[in-house]
């Protein structure tokens, strides 16, 4: 191909090229909703993964939030305590599945699965995309049951559409992110014992170092910088305005969603570009 | 005839490590090629090349015209791939682990049925398509594996171990299944494989690799006329060419694997 100066693009040519990139774009959501399609038919034939899933988040707020309501050892601010943490441990429970999606990589490496999809003409964008947004369509179990025992325990919800609309956007949004982390965590460790180390490693610090189960205003300022550039800060903070009655947001939700959306997709671009290593 | 699989000093090293050192290959179309050698000879290491799983530090290959590292995305779509451990979807029926390949690899929307159900019946698994591929035996899953990755008849299908871990009589179906994909619809097939009888009846013609290097190629008569002929058999060809090779098969982590793989197969 000859160069062209710049701006100098026959008009044929730019119209061609702009129907390339349509159909590119096409191809890959649609590869990449077959992608989570095939996740989602995995849970249909084995749906006991959706009830275990559930049992975490209703210990957290069994155990750990009564008990702290009842010491009154934190303070939330006008809002009794256990509503305060409902938002927060749901967020919680989706990062901890969320963030040990990787072994599934693991697990499909041992197995040749991988290297059947990296060896098909399937964009690599596409296949990590799908997985996260497969990791979303699970994460909503959580969602339910958190709903269900909140509801038993007398916090005030907000039942609106566009409340409920948000809350699910946001779980599937940062299940996505999690699970795309966790991604790129094995396609560079690539062996199980590696892999749940790592996990360990970054599980805490993520959880703790956030808003989820007291407010950042009683950390001490160094952990304060650390919770700002944690993208599941925003998520609890989306999650505390779209979920309660009287939800209050510190950062506001256009924020909230400008980090956990540029973090999914940063993400998901790095995913894409190491989850080939996966099978050499 | 027209080579559809070329590749020039095609070359991969790991570390010191040279797991593939210089292979200068050509297959035909319509051939049944084999890549014999003992574990750890490269055939793993040259078959993921070919498939653009893993880049080549050095050399070159074509696969049905297209480069496998300029032109991997063009490979793709000409290429079926086999790989040696298990890649179908054990909590998925064989129909869905069709239909979702048939998905990825374009086939329009109103021929994918036909198409799935086909490539079932073609591979004798019509009775067991709604059952969950988790509950097939191990035979009956390596079809299913050959099924999925021929459904857009691709020209060219690699097959690394595909009889390893199978019992004679589901060694002799896949066989029959393959033999048939060559004469039907002249696919290419390019096969790795430990057994020297397999190799022998199935193989228009065969690189025995050893330590990363070819050390012969030709056709099965070829290669057991050049150690004399008479009353040898490719046994005595492998043992000839890659004999003193009883130290080197595979790391801990391989066998470990491949006997997994064995006993869930089996």
């Amino acid at each position: 191909m000859k160069p062209q100066a710049k701006g100098a693009w026959p008009s044929g040519l730019d119209r061609r090229s702009s129907l390339t990139l349509l159909n590119a774009v096409v191809g890959f959501i649609t590869k990449t909703l077959v992608i989570a399609e095939l996740e989602v038919r995995k849970l249909r034939h084995d749906f006991s993964e959706v009830v275990v899933r559930a049992i975490q988040p209703a210990l957290w707020l069994l155990l750990f939030g009564e008990v702290f309501t009842k010491v009154r050892a934190i303070s939330a601010g006008d809002v009794p305590y256990l509503d305060f943490m409902a938002p927060g441990i749901l967020a919680q429970s989706v990062l901890f599945v969320a963030i040990f999606y990787g072994i599934a990589i693991i697990w499909e490496r041992d197995m040749g699965i991988v290297h059947k999809f990296l060896a098909s003409p399937t964009p690599r964008g596409a296949l990590v995309l799908g997985k996260a947004l497969s990791a979303g369509i699970r994460s909503l179990s959580q969602a339910v049951i958190i709903y269900l025992l909140a509801l038993i325990l007398g916090v005030k919800l907000n039942w609106t559409a566009g409340g409920l609309i948000g809350v699910v956007v946001t779980v599937v949004l940062g299940a996505a992110l999690f699970s795309s982390l966790s991604l790129i965590i094995a396609s560079l460790v690539k062996t199980r014992e590696r892999f749940m180390g790592m996990g360990q490693v970054i599980t805490m610090p993520l959880f703790f170092a956030s808003n989820a189960i007291y407010p950042i205003s009683l950390m001490p300022g160094w952990l304060q910088v650390i919770s700002h550039i944690n993208p599941l800060t925003y998520e609890v903070d989306a999650l505390r305005m779209l979920m309660l009655s009287h939800g209050t947001s510190s950062f506001g939700l256009g924020v909230d969603f400008a980090v956990l959306l540029l973090a999914t997709v940063t993400a998901v671009i790095i995913g894409a570009r190491v989850y080939p290593r996966v099978a050499t | 005839m027209p080579a559809i699989l070329e590749t020039i000093s095609l070359t991969r090293r790991f570390g010191t490590l040279t797991a593939v050192d210089a292979l200068t290959v050509s297959v035909n179309a319509g051939e049944v090629f084999g890549l014999l050698g003992p574990n750890g000879a490269g055939k793993t290491t040259a078959i993921k090349m070919l498939t653009t799983l893993l880049p080549p530090t050095s050399g070159q290959a074509l696969v049905a015209g297209f480069d496998i590292t300029r032109q991997a995305a063009s490979v793709r779509r000409m290429i079926g791939y086999v790989p040696q451990a298990l890649s179908v979807d054990g909590s998925l029926t064989g129909y869905e682990n069709l239909l979702i390949f048939a998905k990825l690899y374009d086939i329009p929307r109103g021929e994918r049925e036909g198409r799935v159900r086909d490539a079932l019946a073609f591979m004798g698994l019509s009775d067991a398509a709604d059952k969950l591929v988790r509950l097939y035996s191990g035979g009956m899953i390596r079809r299913l594996e050959i099924a999925q990755s021929t459904l857009h008849r691709p020209p060219v299908l690699f097959l690394d171990e595909p009889t390893i871990g199978l019992d004679p009589l589901a060694r002799k179906a896949v066989w029959e299944h393959v033999e048939r994909l060559r004469d039907d619809y002249g696919t290419t097939i390019v096969l790795t494989t430990h057994y020297m009888e397999e190799a022998d009846s199935l193989c228009s013609s065969v690189a025995i690799m050893h330590l990363g290097k070819v050390v012969a190629i030709g056709t099965p008569a070829e290669l057991k006329a050049s150690i004399g002929g008479g009353d040898k058999t490719l046994d005595d060809v492998f043992v000839h060419y890659a004999g003193d090779s009883l130290e080197s098969g595979g790391s801990y982590r391989e066998t470990s694997s491949e006997r997994r793989m064995a006993k869930r197969l089996g």
